[in-house]
């Protein structure tokens, strides 16, 4: 496996792009790994590749469905940012936010990510004073953040919908400027390949249908391509989290599945050099413009259980409207695709990263809208959790028991409905 | 579009109904213990397949129906009345 520069740029060139090798290996599957990564995703890649990197720990396979990036990595909005109300969540995201500054360098393969910054727009008295408590809270996590008023966010964004009927005016907004995008199925390769030159073997085509439990502890998973024993096994599987962990006879979760969908338009040239995202009673949308000129945009949930990978017109609807809401000038920009991707909605709209009632049996699970943004930290911090046994400072939080101990954390006070987090 | 066969008003779009969760969750009694409570406010099955879940015909009548829909392929099964006397008044055939 060729390392990536310049000079390998430069030397294929001239060679008529003739010499370059797969990104990462086709293994048969062993019989036995030390670790067994259920889910090639983002997030079982990123745990892969930190369990090499930072634990040491090389004789691992990720076992996947169907083939990287082909689920939620790849149908995100791209969307990177660490400015969350709950302090534990936001130094989690930060963490991430630090790792994706380094990550093209750290993978040796370019991630595109593009801190380009974030608005969060406010459009009443009440939503201002709620991102001011988010601007103090990170703040005083060592994170910077910055309050505009209606003018500094007119000098930034000229072409939002200023006017006297605006349906949401717009009062101001929270800026992060070291948020950003990132192209998202880069990210899937890029943790693929590093985590295979460190001897990880990717299985794809490979579905998990069975766990093996002895005596109460996990000791491989069976897949379509036979049994393959482990001494640890980490599910990273966001969406089908109930399905794989149901296998293990861990029956209810304190997770539902929805679809979430996305929006690519036709390719502009330049018209948004930022994320722009708000959030007001019965709307909810976020946009920023792809390096090929599409906007790509989201909203809402689809608001019933689903595990279809493909999005209902009612939303299309919705976000449609909430982009005129605000960008008028998209009234007769064509849209180009939808799809849809299914989240873990968790009970409290915060994420699962955690021992399970199974010894050695590790759940990475209840992204909500977060999955894509926690891609890094979310492999670190679980690869942390596989190798030792126990979580760290920053991840025991985020443990499945918190919801029978009463220390849910609830970014937006929603209470037990995972369709409104 | 999903369409819901409302027992009231016929086949009607999915967004005239809010969605309203599992259907199939039991509460206990109010002095049940932490544990049963902990699983009947937080605990889902999460099924890939058949649904028995609570949709809200806001739009329409606004009775709380009982829908089998399936969460994969979104075709819907049965739908009563959530409300056992309304249903037992309704008839089967309603």
């Amino acid at each position: 496996m060729s390392h990536y520069s310049v000079w390998s740029v430069l030397r294929e060139g001239l060679r008529g792009q003739t010499g370059w090798d797969r990104a990462w290996r086709d293994p048969e599957p062993k019989a036995e790994y030390d670790v067994v990564i259920v889910g090639g995703g983002g997030h079982g890649l990123a745990t892969a590749y930190y369990l090499a990197k930072n634990h040491g720990i090389t004789n691992v396979a990720v076992v996947e469905k169907g083939w990287l990036g082909g689920g939620n990595t790849g149908r995100n909005t791209t969307i990177v940012r660490s400015n969350y109300v709950q302090p534990v969540s936001t130094q989690f995201y930060e963490h991430s936010v630090q790792l994706w500054e380094n990550l093209s360098h750290d993978l040796n393969y370019n991630v595109m990510f593009s801190q380009r910054g974030q608005l969060g727009l406010f459009h009443t008295p009440a939503a201002r004073d709620v991102q001011a408590k988010r601007v103090n809270t990170m703040l005083a996590c060592g994170i910077e953040a910055e309050l505009l008023d209606r003018e500094q966010v007119m000098a930034m964004v000229p072409h939002l919908d200023y006017s006297e009927r605006a349906r949401f005016p717009i009062l101001g907004a929270i800026l992060q400027k070291r948020a950003g995008t990132a192209r998202h199925d880069a990210v899937a390769w890029g943790f693929a390949r590093a985590a295979d030159r460190l001897g990880v073997d990717i299985l794809q085509q490979t579905p998990v249908t069975g766990i093996l439990r002895e005596g109460g502890a996990v000791t491989g998973v069976e897949t379509a391509r036979g049994t393959i024993r482990a001494s640890k096994v980490g599910v990273a599987v966001a969406g089908s989290t109930g399905h794989v962990m149901a296998m293990a006879g861990i029956e209810r979760l304190p997770i539902e599945s929805h679809k979430l969908q996305a929006f690519v338009s036709e390719p502009l040239k330049p018209l948004l050099d930022c994320v722009i995202g708000y959030g007001a009673p019965g709307a909810h949308f976020y946009i920023s413009q792809s390096d090929k000129g599409g906007m790509v945009f989201g909203g809402d949930l689809d608001f019933y259980n689903s595990y279809a990978q493909r999005g209902n017109l009612p939303i299309v609807q919705d976000v449609a409207e909430c982009a005129m809401a605000i960008m008028p000038c998209l009234g007769r920009v064509k849209l180009l695709r939808h799809w849809a991707g299914i989240m873990d909605m968790s009970m409290d709209g915060t994420h699962i990263m955690s021992k399970t009632p199974v010894e050695r049996l590790y759940m990475n699970a209840g992204w909500c809208y977060g999955g894509f943004k926690a891609t890094p930290a979310s492999g670190w911090h679980f690869a942390d959790l596989i190798a030792n046994d126990r979580p760290d400072d920053l991840t025991a939080a985020f443990s499945l028991d918190r919801f029978e101990r009463g220390y849910t954390i609830d970014e937006k006070g929603m209470g037990p409905t995972p369709k409104l987090h | 579009m999903i369409r819901i066969t409302c027992p009231f008003c016929g086949e009607r779009d999915h967004s005239e109904f809010s969605y309203g969760g599992d259907a199939t969750v039991d509460y206990p009694a109010l002095d049940a213990s932490a544990e049963e409570w902990t699983a009947a406010v937080y605990g889902r099955t999460n099924p890939r397949g058949p649904h028995k879940e609570y949709w809200h015909h806001l739009n329409g009548c606004r009775a709380w129906l009982v829908v089998e829909r399936d969460t994969l392929t979104h075709e819907i099964g049965t739908v009563e009345f959530a409300h056992p006397g309304l249903r037992a008044a309704m008839g089967d055939g309603a």
